[in-house]
């Protein structure tokens, strides 16, 4: 089986945009191509992460319009929806059409346009995941946070001020990324005293909604030489899927898909938790970077806190999670963000990442879908 | 109106039911939680609720101890729990504490949300503190 290699990668602005779907998909999809040199014409296959386009804005069939937008034809499409883990979902997919032979050249272009929904529409959309049992009493992930935080908190004597100092440190890395929705810095006391969205968690502790798109280009690493020498190659890769309903979870604090993706990215790669330099963690609140760091062995459990307090996790700490700003500081357009995460790694590996360039030969990112519900997790190594 | 778990071939129980338990197996009984009462896991009070949702909304993750803590009606083997989420009747609450299920007639308001108005049940079980 031959390793895929990543040649290109691109990301819209993040925020609050007035295009549409299909819009931003090209925008994302065109700029991909040419960070790589390739041609549309060149693609064998080309995929569309997206959780709810239909539910957000009437528009299904998407994959379709963006091979078109972009002439793209006669490649195959197909769109990737495993909620907010449909980018994660579609690097797998990427990787398997590469690793399998049945495409010499695949794009994967993840997107959602959210913002024209009010809050409480986009939530309800989110939402949907859920289970009828949780869904009729009003169950949203933002709760789910909450209900985990005050669990977590209570259970490992953790300070409050430890979740805060996650949003500090990411809104701090997003101020170095040009397409992040927020590029500004938030101190501890405005997190803390920001309005409770679902306690103990406060505004700050959660990411906002976002219009947006990121793209990869995968291909055979053979094939990736004949355009490039900087490249990453895809070491690992696992997915893994959790209980639907949340509750019947033996340990709230623990997310298996997060633990089960992770052991067989790390079998597959070889590498283990020691060799990450870098990661993408799924932060669509605070309290999962913590689950995610324990789950993905960086941390034993209970303690991913004390790292954070440490600065372990900082730019220029010993590993640094979430240089990108992490969805919390870069947004969270749902399809979009999986794809962003292995656009980060990606830069990182080839030394295009700008003011946040860290040292890093091997990254990971952990995208996780619902709350842990599905997780896909990637390791990525620099090419030779 | 019930609140039903099922309990599986290799005791387990769950709320709600499904199919299948863990280990692929097969339902056995059911069991109304709503004789029983539960401790609060964890609780949360949301402020941004979607359409159709009161807000706030508390929110509860609670544990019955079905075979240890036995109902009016029923003896009990065995230390079997179950946990099911729920609104609370109060903010007022503390992990620990004891609650029971209080059956209401609507959770939400069925057609305000995106789901199909008749695609669920939207009657359950609010957790009052004892």
């Amino acid at each position: 089986m031959e390793r895929v290699a990543i040649i290109g990668g691109s990301m819209t602005q993040f925020g609050q945009r007035e295009d549409w779907i299909v819009d931003l998909l090209s925008e994302a999809g065109l700029a991909c191509l040419e960070d790589a040199g390739v041609e549309a014409s060149a693609l064998d296959h080309l995929y569309v992460s997206n959780m709810a386009s239909g539910e957000f804005e009437g528009q299904t069939g998407v994959m379709n319009a963006l091979a078109h937008d972009i002439d793209a034809m006669p490649a195959y499409t197909q769109r990737i929806d495993q909620t907010s883990s449909s980018g994660g979902a579609g690097i797998y997919a990427a990787w398997q059409s590469i690793a399998s032979g049945a495409s010499e050249m695949t794009m994967l272009v993840g997107g959602e346009k959210m913002t024209h929904r009010t809050t409480g529409e986009s939530t309800d959309v989110i939402a949907s995941l859920t289970h009828p049992a949780e869904y009729k009493h009003g169950v949203t992930l933002p709760s789910f946070a909450g209900l985990t935080a005050r669990h977590y908190l209570e259970r490992f004597d953790a300070p409050r001020e430890s979740l805060a100092k996650v949003a500090v440190k990411n809104h701090k890395n997003g101020v170095d990324n040009p397409h992040a929705q927020f590029q500004k810095e938030v101190d501890l006391e405005t997190v803390l005293e920001s309005p409770i969205v679902a306690d103990p968690l406060r505004l700050y502790d959660f990411c906002p909604i976002t219009d947006g798109s990121a793209a990869l280009l995968f291909c055979p690493e053979s094939v990736a030489r004949e355009y490039t020498d900087e490249y990453a190659v895809i070491a690992g890769i696992d997915g893994a899927t959790d209980t639907h309903v949340v509750h019947e979870r033996e340990d709230p604090t623990v997310m298996g898909g997060v633990v089960e993706s992770g052991e067989g990215a790390y079998e597959m790669s070889g590498y283990g938790p020691d060799d990450i330099d870098v990661a993408e963690l799924h932060d669509m609140f605070t309290i999962l970077e913590f689950l995610q760091m324990e789950g993905l062995g960086f941390a034993e459990q209970g303690k991913a806190w004390k790292l954070v307090e440490e600065g372990y996790t900082d730019r220029d700490g010993e590993l640094p999670i979430n240089t990108s700003g992490g969805l919390k500081s870069k947004g969270h357009p749902l399809g979009a963000s999986g794809v962003a995460q292995g656009v980060e790694i990606y830069e990182q590996l080839v030394d295009e990442a700008g003011p946040r360039q860290v040292e890093a030969d091997v990254g990971l990112c952990c995208n996780v879908g619902g709350f842990g519900n599905c997780v896909i997790t990637t390791i990525m190594e620099a090419g030779q | 109106m019930t609140m039903e778990a099922y309990r599986y071939e290799d005791g387990s129980i769950s709320y709600p039911g499904h199919p299948r338990g863990p280990g692929g197996t097969e339902p056995v009984e059911t069991i109304d939680l709503s004789e029983y009462t539960a401790e609060v896991v964890t609780w949360t009070t949301s402020t941004a609720t979607p359409p159709g949702v009161r807000e706030p909304n508390t929110l509860v993750i609670v544990e019955f101890d079905v075979d240890g803590r036995q109902s009016d009606s029923e003896g009990g083997s065995g230390d079997e729990t179950v946990r099911a989420i729920g609104q609370a009747t109060t903010d007022d609450l503390e992990t620990g504490d004891t609650v029971r299920p209080v059956h209401v007639e609507e959770l939400r308001e069925p057609g305000a949300g995106i789901r199909e108005p008749d695609s669920q049940e939207w009657d359950g079980y609010r957790f009052e503190p004892v």
